[in-house]
Formats: C-alpha cells, sequence, structure tokens
C-alpha cells in the first residue's frame, strides 16, 4: 500500500515537472480506483495523469490489469455485470464514474481500437460513416469529406480510394485495423484509446500503426495498452508500468527503459519475467 | 462513389480544413436530447411486446387447469389415468386416458425411430461430407419436404404407405399406427437434419482441424469431435421432433381411425390424444357435459407431457453441453 502511494505521489510529481517544462494539459486523471471482477480486485488504488497531445502507453504482464484500465476509461468494462469500482477517473474535470455522466458523450469523445479488428459488414464507406451518421450528420457531401479525411488521417485512404463501396472483411488484418482506426477518427474524438492495437498483426502493419499513432499525436490524446515492451519505448511519451493490479511506475518512458526506479520494472522490461 | 473521387483530386480538399466534425456533433447532440427519452421508453414497449407471449401461455395454462379440475369433479383422477377403457359416448361412458397415451407415445417412437437416424445421418452427410453442390442441391428438397401440409401426409399414409405395407404385412388393418408413425418421421426428417446441420456446421474449423492434425480419419472427427461439440442443438433438434410428433394431428387422424384400443400391437387402429380432441370436437360436445370436460383433461396431459419433454431435453443439453 505505501509502495503505492509512494509512487503515484512520483508520478504526480512527474507530471508537475513535465507540466512545468511544456504546460501540457491533463487529460485524464485517475484518482484512487479500484475495481474488482466479483471477488477479484483487479484494480489497486490507481493515480495516474495522462497528458493531453500525448501517447501514454501502459505496459505489464498478462492479467496485470492494463486491458481492464484502458477500459474504465471509457466504462466499457461496465459491459461485465460483476464489476464494481471506487475512486475517481476525472476527465476534463469531470467524474466519469458519477452515475449523471452520459456514458454516450463520453464515448463519443473518447474513441477506441480493439485488439481484434472489428469492422462492421459493411462496406469501407459505411464503417467509417457510421459514427458521423449516428450523430446526426446526413449530408452526402459531409459524409463523403469526413471519410476521406479519417481513411487519410489512418493512412489507408491510398490502398482503398478505389474500393470504398466493398466490404470491409476483404481487407487484409492490417488494412481493418487501420479501417477501425480511421472509423474512431471519424467522429473527431478528443482521447484515442487502443487495447493492444497490433497483437493481432504482422510487423509490417505493425510499423504502419505506430507510425500512425506519432502522426495522430498532434491531434489526439492517445492511450495504448501493449504487451511489446518495444513498441511502447518506441511510440510513447510516458509509459506506465502495471503489475498484479497495481502501477508499479509512471514516468517519462526514456526514464523507465533507461533508468527505472523500481526494481520489479527493472526485471520486466529486462526481460526477467512476464 | 463519383461524389468521393471529386473529392480525391482536390477540389473540395480545401475544405477539409474547415470541417470540424466534432463541433458538428456537439451542435446536433443539442438537438438530439428526444434521443435519450426513446432509449428509456422503447425497451418497455419491448418488454410489453415480449409479455404478450407470456401472458398468452398463462391464460392458456389458467383456462386448461379449470376446466380439467372440473372434469376430475366427475371422473377420479385415477381412473382417468389408469383406466385402460375409453368409451367417451352412450349411456355408461367411461373415461380412462390409456389407450390415447399409448396410441400418442407409439406414433411418436415410430416416427422418431425413422426422423433421428435419417435425420442425423443426412446433416452429418450435409455438414461434413457433402460438396457445395450437394448441399445446394440436397437442402431445398429437403425444405420442400419440410413445407408439405399434414394433410397431405394424411392421405399419403392411408392410400400409398398402408397398402404398400399390407403387401409384406398381412396383418395389418386397414388403419393402423404403423403407417401414420413411418410417415409422421419421414415428415420430421427435415426438421432433425437442418437443426443438427445448422449446430454441426457452427463447431469451428479449428477443432476439426485440431482432431485432425492428430492423425484422426474424417469419421472419428465427426464422431469425436463434431457430434459432441454439437450435441446441446442435436438433442434440441430430436426434442422438437418430438414435440411435433406428440403434437402432430392430421395424419393420425386420417390414417390410424378411431377406435380406442388399448394395445401395443402396431399393426392396429389406435387413438392419439390429438385424434381423440378431432374426434370430440368434430361431434359437438355440449359445453358443461363430462365429455367436453374430457376435451380439456386430454389438453391438459398432452401440455404436460410436451413440458416435460421440454424440460428434460433442456437438462439433457446443459449437462452434454462441451463449452467452445
Amino acid at each position: 500500500m505505501s509502495v503505492v502511494t509512494d509512487k503515484s505521489n512520483a508520478s504526480v510529481k512527474d507530471t508537475q515537472n513535465s507540466a512545468k517544462e511544456d504546460t501540457k494539459k491533463v487529460v485524464y486523471e485517475t484518482k484512487d480506483l479500484n475495481l474488482w471482477y466479483g471477488e477479484g480486485h483487479a484494480l489497486k488504488n490507481i493515480n495516474l495523469a495522462i497528458n493531453e497531445n500525448e501517447v501514454t502507453a501502459i505496459i505489464g504482464p498478462s492479467g496485470c490489469g492494463k486491458s481492464t484500465y484502458i477500459k474504465t476509461l471509457n466504462r466499457m468494462v461496465e459491459l461485465v455485470p460483476t464489476v464494481k469500482i471506487s475512486g475517481e477517473i476525472l476527465y476534463r474535470g469531470r467524474n466519469i464514474l458519477e452515475k449523471s455522466y452520459q456514458v454516450e458523450d463520453l464515448r463519443t469523445s473518447v474513441g477506441m481500437v480493439f485488439q481484434k479488428p472489428n469492422p462492421f459488414p459493411k462496406s469501407i464507406y459505411d464503417n467509417i460513416a457510421y459514427g458521423p451518421k449516428i450523430h446526426g450528420i446526413r449530408d452526402k457531401k459531409i459524409l463523403d469529406e469526413i471519410v476521406e479525411k479519417s481513411l487519410r488521417g489512418a493512412a489507408i485512404w491510398d490502398d482503398v480510394k478505389d474500393r470504398l463501396n466493398q466490404n470491409a472483411y476483404g481487407l487484409s488484418g492490417g488494412q481493418q485495423q487501420r479501417v477501425c482506426i480511421a472509423r474512431a477518427l471519424a467522429i473527431e474524438p478528443d482521447v484515442i484509446l487502443m487495447d493492444e492495437p497490433t497483437s493481432a498483426l504482422d510487423p509490417i502493419s505493425t510499423l504502419k500503426v505506430e507510425e500512425l499513432v506519432q502522426e495522430l499525436k498532434k491531434d489526439y490524446s492517445i492511450i495504448i495498452v501493449t504487451h511489446n515492451m518495444q513498441q511502447a519505448a518506441r511510440i510513447s511519451d510516458k509509459t506506465a508500468f502495471f503489475l498484479n493490479g497495481e502501477v508499479i511506475e509512471f514516468a517519462e518512458t526514456d526514464k523507465i527503459f533507461s533508468n527505472p526506479s523500481d526494481k520489479r520494472t527493472e526485471d520486466y522490461i529486462t526481460g526477467r519475467f512476464g | 462513389m463519383k461524389g468521393v473521387f471529386f473529392v480525391a483530386k482536390g477540389v473540395v480538399h480545401e475544405h477539409d480544413q474547415n470541417l470540424n466534425v466534432r463541433e458538428i456533433i456537439q451542435e446536433k447532440k443539442k438537438t438530439k436530447s428526444f434521443n435519450n427519452y426513446t432509449e428509456k421508453f422503447i425497451p418497455k414497449i419491448l418488454f410489453g411486446i415480449a409479455a404478450i407471449s407470456v401472458f398468452t401461455t398463462i391464460g392458456i395454462v389458467l383456462t386448461l387447469l379449470t376446466e380439467t379440475i372440473a372434469f376430475f369433479k366427475d371422473v377420479p383422477f385415477i381412473d382417468f389415468f389408469t383406466g385402460t377403457k375409453l368409451k367417451p359416448l352412450g349411456e355408461n361412458a367411461v373415461f380412462g386416458v390409456l389407450p390415447l397415451l399409448t396410441g400418442t407415445l407409439i406414433s411418436t417412437a415410430i416416427a422418431m425411430l425413422v426422423a433421428i437416424p435419417v435425420g442425423l445421418m443426412t446433416a452429418v452427410f450435409l455438414s461434413e461430407y457433402a460438396s457445395e453442390k450437394t448441399r445446394r442441391l440436397l437442402k431445398p428438397i429437403l425444405e420442400i419436404l419440410a413445407g408439405i401440409p399434414t394433410i397431405v401426409y394424411g392421405f399419403f399414409a392411408f392410400t400409398f404407405v398402408t397398402p404398400l405395407l399390407r403387401s409384406f404385412i398381412p396383418g395389418l388393418e386397414p388403419t393402423n399406427i404403423l403407417s401414420p408413425g413411418i410417415v409422421m418421421g419421414i415428415m420430421i426428417i427435415p426438421m432433425v437434419a437442418s437443426l443438427s446441420e445448422d449446430a454441426m456446421s457452427s463447431v469451428p474449423n479449428s477443432m476439426r482441424e485440431g482432431a485432425l492434425a492428430l492423425g484422426a480419419t474424417k469419421l472419428e472427427v465427426t464422431w469425436k469431435v463434431v457430434i459432441p461439440a454439437a450435441i446441446s442443438g442435436i438433442i434440441a433438434s430430436f426434442v422438437l421432433g418430438i414435440s411435433r410428433a406428440i403434437g402432430e394431428t392430421m395424419i393420425v387422424t386420417i390414417a390410424s381411425g378411431s377406435s380406442k384400443n388399448f394395445t401395443f400391437d402396431v399393426t392396429q387402429s389406435m387413438q392419439t390424444m390429438t385424434a381423440y380432441i378431432v374426434e370430440v370436437t368434430g361431434g359437438e360436445a355440449a359445453a358443461g357435459t363430462t365429455l367436453y370436460y374430457s376435451l380439456y383433461a386430454v389438453a391438459m396431459t398432452l401440455f404436460v407431457f410436451t413440458l416435460i419433454m421440454n424440460m428434460v431435453a433442456q437438462y439433457i443439453s446443459r449437462k452434454f453441453r462441451e463449452e467452445y
């Protein structure tokens, strides 16, 4: 317990330091978050502050709670019936765990990309236009623009521009994943959550998605769960190391990978376990 | 599509900078407040509609129950269920349900002896062995079989199957339970086949591959992997078949006659519960008479039978289910 609070204090200091350097705004602030699946204590006293226009990576061994944490940020975790949550998650200063918070509004602002590409069984065009359409955009011209813009944004436009009316399932896994990213971009969210987005992809597709994440950082805040430590080192600004539902260390990615302050972080990133 | 190409050439491209989807969505959100209302209201309507079938069931059961209770005031419960004699008309009416019960059970058993093996084998062939071409040819034919009205099956049993059977079973009566039983089985084949096939084809291919990679033959994969994995669906198809056979009316009414024999000899005429209901309702049973109430008692027995069948089936399919 005391270790956790120490760490969270340290992480708060880290964010304060960086705030001095580049005055970045905090987009997500997690305070004393605890989460249970039935009796299982999946997240323990999580305290994290995530900055705007940065890539924050969450690493850790399987079952450490990293996916649970990212799913809590857009309340998708509530789809598990036995889940219990305590603590606060402030998104832009408002606690999203409050009953009065409209979860649809939250998810409109916070996009998500899943582990396995999950396009709808529709045309590529309709996949991208789905989000804008449910939010009331009907104008064909605007939709055309959004589709192109989103597909360009996800670096997939050149691959698919001649077959927008074909089923998205005809694409390769990597292309499907980028279509899913484009689908998330289409409603211009504020934050994009990515839950191991490259774990089902080949190395070349992975590289493309990684480059894309770097590119998207300019306009979006990105939180990415990955079990690939090299990936975290390559693309993220900050890294949080989760272990058994606790945040062991949260700091600048460079520091985590070159000079971790916790022995367990060092063990993990040097491949001694996990 | 044309519009999109137009955009691609960059003519509308300059608009991109001005297009702020986030703002448009926020703007639209303000006018979308009725949506919350529908989100809350629609599930209630859906619940109401779903409740219709529940209330209908309750209504039917209550009606059956009250009229059945009235029947048991006239005829003792024990006499009804142990009585081997059924003589509903005339001076000394006797109401024993056993002749009808055996009629129903025997015709159902014959039907399932035909439908289960043939249906299951058909399903195995269609799902595991048939080429795409064969399947495309066979499935519609099966569906035609399922689409034939039961009255047609009825006179098919009476005018074709019975004479055919009589040519090598000399003792067969002109109306008998064997022939409608077999024809009922034929009628149920498509149901068993297509539901079992659905269950088997939804077994993931990775399971077949796993067994094949261990050197299993195709037959071993089918029997030891696919059928166990699909067993709950297969059993469900059997049970639906049985329920269908128990409830089948037309075929037995036509081809099995109306003699209320208590016998286990399939060459003889027997009456099923459903055929009895047809006969009595056709004969204008006056409301309030024991004959009239006997309809409800028989209907209740029929209902309890199907209910027990369904419960047994659910228990079996839960017990044998292989999770995947």
